[in-house]
């Protein structure tokens, strides 16, 4: 019997002990009427042989195209030791760390995390992460919402260029509770936010927050410290959604504006997570000290023990589920601990020298692709600001027929804008991260050529 | 020691980021970091040496029993893990077409199906990324199916006393009122007291069957009759859903909605809390509801339904539509038990709890609820030992890590004084069970001899107990250079 332990003798001892006859007499408070006979459609059970050769041609089926598809999720080299250590059993079976003395080594691994989280957000404290970039920033809009005493308003200010996937996850999860999302419209020729646009909003305030992300959806860099002071001019709090890869070359979001924003949330995937079709990931979200009663998710804190020796425990309980039910800051429970796990790991290896080449070296192939496919007649930057290491570039032909014929030629030629932008239609969103090699560019650029001259 | 404090400027594990150093002159300088990140500087060996030695001083299912209960901490099997991270898995991107997705989307089509059947719903959505979000999503749908009927007058959500602290948390968080339900003296739900509770502003209630004081609610067909004579819907938390696996389903006993822990009952890992993956089921009138992405096969072709062909969804709950990687290990693992394997999940799961119920009170213990069968879990009540000899549950689970065994669930649920809620799992051996039983005896004798040596408890662990005051009044929540 896979994964049960018991021998025929064992079964009767424990039974007798029992005093029962049969294991089914245990399941005797349960109705008749309910008990069910079998789980018919259910395939009968496989050995780890059969399993095994089913999911690797499963697994090889799928491919293994190029892939210049960024939009949130980074194809990043992950050094061996990122993953042989977060599947130690120790980490990989072990629960949330509520009993801390025998959980020292993921309170601490939590610990060294929010560290590194406030290090490179530049703010004062962080949690021990969330479910995912979209759902984390979802858990900062409702944060925000609930922290600003200054303006009591639902109001929200999310700008257009944030990922669609996280503006509807936004959706799901914030407006069930009130909250209402305003678009702001970013710049035609820029693919940023502007001033004018904020100002043009301004008579439907007042809002709670205002969401700036950087690098935003597009790749392109926002002129974060205007619009953080623009925000904190009317009282609003500023949430920067941003990418940690990102934020070893660029201004952390404490140092945004004159005062610095005051909640930062975002994807952890970029450090040591590999694609794996979504996930799991890692949200990570940061404030400012002054918030810190009102951040959802775990906390580790340093303590001591009853030697006065250092130690962690999970903090500020109170603000938990299991603690305050209905009046809880979230209903999250759970945190990413095993992501988080390759995440600071990940981190230690490369260090701020490591991740600060990581980031240069995908600014660098991005925008020597786009370098490549702008040699290309009718393909051109769509936006005429600096963008991080992704870009939209319009293209000569149909996005969806380009996508198509590219994918057989084992090419994943990057993310149809048009789809969620239609103003935008023809144009991709392409990525080349620093796993990317020139090679790789130019077959992308050679095999695009040659679909659009036949196109 | 912190990775930070080992820390020292100019080392570098170099093997790890590119050889190259690019220039980034084109960035305009205002948007660029002034300051490098206040990161650790290590070696690779320095990094390897600091993170095993903290692995090792945690307690897990690998190295430890672990009977906490209503958390299901049962055997990982090493398969599921490696057979998630074949390189075709890992590489795929979230966005990648249907073309390059076939096989990855078979194995969620067939988990899809494979939850349908275990738990008697019409259909299934992947997405939720834990057992919380499941909950949010589910009560979600329960929101938008009375909207869609305007059946707008349902602002109260139904929840046992007894119940995860999740549920009030989620409800609230899907803008309901709660209403808390007592439980009777015999572990069931107080029936008098739900009759009078329901009525035109009854939404919904949320139940866990087995109940998290380790019972089968015996008149579960009863509340179903009376909360859908009011209109209501019912949401089954699966928390416990290990312990009636092929043996009873959600669906048979009238639950319109359902969320699944893939991270209990389909024993992928907690992760030292997390990812998890809470998949939901429904009735045939809540599938329009159902969060998106789901998978569906044309043909022999699969592909995700989305937005578009579901426009009356309750949406999207994280950016890529769930944790991928922990449904190919719950698909794994469901494959390798196949519907033998399930029934005997709960069987043997059912067993051991009962087993070790029944020595701990031949043992001198007392059960909360001793005329009761145990489900999967079961709680014993320490009100009697903490009279006697001043020694309490914490006191208990705390000297249980000195002997080895990962302390059970302690005070919950709130309605039993000085309680563990044990749930030892089928993974556990006869052998395993007998082990605990002799550490609790040999604790109580502590007890009775040498209080303070369990008050001060524990002793063999990294370190002693921890001052939690102090750790929520002195915040100290990152490292920093100048600390």
């Amino acid at each position: 019997m896979p994964f049960v332990p018991h021998t025929q003798d064992d079964i009767a001892a424990m039974l007798a002990a029992i005093g029962v006859e049969s294991i089914d007499a245990l399941f005797d408070e349960i109705p008749e009427a309910l008990r069910i006979g079998t789980l018919a459609a259910v395939p009968a059970g496989l050995a780890e042989m059969e399993i095994s050769r089913l999911m690797q041609a499963r697994a090889r089926a799928d491919g293994e195209p190029l892939c210049f598809i960024g939009a949130g999720a980074y194809d990043h080299h992950i050094p061996a030791a990122v993953w042989q250590i977060t599947s130690r059993g120790e980490f990989y079976s072990a629960y949330t760390p509520y009993q801390a003395e025998a959980s020292q080594g993921t309170l601490q691994l939590l610990y060294e995390f929010q560290s590194m989280m406030t290090a490179l957000t530049g703010l004062d404290v962080s949690n021990a992460s969330l479910y995912d970039g979209a759902s984390g920033l979802a858990e900062a809009v409702l944060m925000a919402v609930r922290a600003n005493r200054k303006v009591r308003s639902d109001k929200v200010l999310v700008p257009r260029n944030l990922h669609p996937a996280y503006r509807r996850t936004l959706q799901s999860i914030v407006t069930p509770q009130g909250i209402e999302l305003v678009d702001i419209p970013y710049d035609e020729e820029g693919g940023h936010i502007s001033l004018e646009a904020l100002n043009a909003l301004e008579s439907q305030g007042p809002f709670a927050a205002l969401v700036i992300n950087q690098p935003n959806f597009f790749g392109v860099l926002e002129e974060v410290d205007d619009l953080t002071d623009w925000a904190q001019a009317r009282e609003a709090l500023v949430i920067g959604v941003v990418n940690p890869i990102a934020l070893a070359v660029l201004s952390p979001p404490g140092d945004w504006g004159s005062q610095g924003a005051d909640i930062a949330c975002g994807e952890a995937q970029p450090l040591g997570m590999p694609l794996s079709s979504g996930g799991p990931y890692a949200g990570f979200l940061c404030c400012r000290q002054a918030f810190v009663r009102q951040l959802p998710g775990r906390i580790v804190g340093r303590t001591v023990d009853l030697d006065g020796k250092p130690g962690f425990t999970l903090t500020l309980q109170a603000r938990e589920q299991h603690i305050r039910r209905n009046k809880a800051t979230s209903n999250i429970c759970t945190n990413q601990g095993l992501l988080v796990t390759a995440a600071t790991i990940h981190t230690a290896l490369l260090g701020p020298e490591g991740l600060e080449r990581v980031a240069a070296a995908c600014h660098a192939n991005s925008q020597r692709l786009g370098t490549l496919l702008c040699e290309i007649p009718g393909v051109e930057p769509r936006f005429n600001r600096p963008s991080f290491h992704e870009q939209a570039l319009r293209m000569p032909a149909p996005t969806a027929e380009l996508l198509r014929a590219l994918a057989a030629q084992q090419i994943l030629g990057g993310c149809d804008l048009g789809l969620d932008y239609p103003e935008l239609d023809p144009a991709l969103l392409v990525c080349a991260t620093e796993v990317r090699t020139e090679e790789d560019m130019q077959t992308y650029a050679s095999t695009l050529a040659r679909v659009l001259a036949h196109a | 020691m912190l990775i930070q404090e080992g820390s020292k400027p100019g080392r570098r594990a170099t093997a790890q980021a590119p050889l190259t150093r690019h220039a980034l002159d084109d960035l305009p300088v205002a948007l660029r970091r002034r300051a490098r990140a206040a990161l650790p500087e290590v070696s690779e060996l320095q990094a390897v040496r600091h993170y095993t030695r903290l692995s090792q001083q945690n307690f897990s299912i690998d190295t430890h029993m672990y009977p906490l209960g209503s958390c299901t901490m049962k055997y990982n099997p090493r398969a599921c893990h490696s057979l998630a991270m074949l390189p075709g898995f890992l590489a795929r991107h979230p966005l990648a077409p249907a073309s390059h997705s076939q096989g990855f989307l078979a194995c969620l089509f067939e988990l899809q199906d494979i939850l349908k059947e275990v738990t008697g719903m019409h259909a299934v959505s992947l997405a939720p990324a834990a057992g919380a979000q499941g909950e949010l999503a589910g009560v979600a749908m329960i929101r938008a199916y009375h909207r869609a009927r305007k059946d707008l007058a349902r602002t109260e959500i139904l929840v046992p006393d007894a119940a995860h602290g999740t549920n009030p948390a989620s409800a609230v968080m899907c803008g309901f009122q709660v209403r808390e339900i007592p439980t009777g003296s015999d572990g069931d739900v107080d029936i008098d007291a739900l009759t009078r509770a329901v009525g035109p502003q009854t939404a919904g209630i949320m139940l866990t069957n087995p109940s998290t004081v380790g019972v089968f609610d015996r008149n579960i067909q009863r509340i179903a009759a009376e909360v859908h004579r009011a209109g209501g819907l019912l949401y089954y938390d699966g928390a416990n859903l290990n312990a009636i696996l092929g043996k009873v389903r959600p669906g048979d006993m009238g639950f319109d909605v359902i969320h699944m822990n893939l991270h209990k009952t389909f024993s992928t890992p907690h992760g030292g809390g997390g990812p998890g993956a809470g998949p939901v089921g429904v009735s045939a009138r809540l599938e329009p509801y159902l969060p998106v992405p789901l998978v569906t096969r044309e043909g022999a072709h699969y592909r995700w339904l989305t937005e578009a062909d579901r426009p009356e969804s309750i949406g999207r709950l994280t950016a890529f539509g769930g944790n991928m990687g922990i449904l190919l290990r719950a698909y794994v693992y469901a494959r390798l038990l196949g519907r033998e394997g399930m029934r005997r999940v709960a069987e043997f799961a059912t067993l051991n709890a009962n087993y070790l119920m029944t020595q701990l009170r031949a043992a001198g213990f007392n059960a909360a609820y001793p005329q009761r069968r145990a489900s999967h879990e079961f709680i014993i009540t320490l009100k009697t030992e903490a009279k006697e000899f001043g020694v309490n549950a914490m006191d208990f689970a705390k000297r249980l890590l000195d002997y080895g065994y990962h302390a059970p669930t302690t005070y919950f649920p709130l309605l039993v004084p000085e309680c563990l809620l044990i749930e030892p799992t089928e993974s556990e051996s006869k052998e395993d069970l007998d082990g605990f039983v002799a550490a609790m005896i040999a604790i109580r004798d502590e007890a009775r001899t040498n209080p303070e040596l369990v008050k001060t408890a524990p002793h063999r662990m990294p370190v002693r107990r921890l001052d939690d005051v102090r750790a929520a009044r002195q915040l100290d929540l990152a490292w920093s250079p100048q600390a």
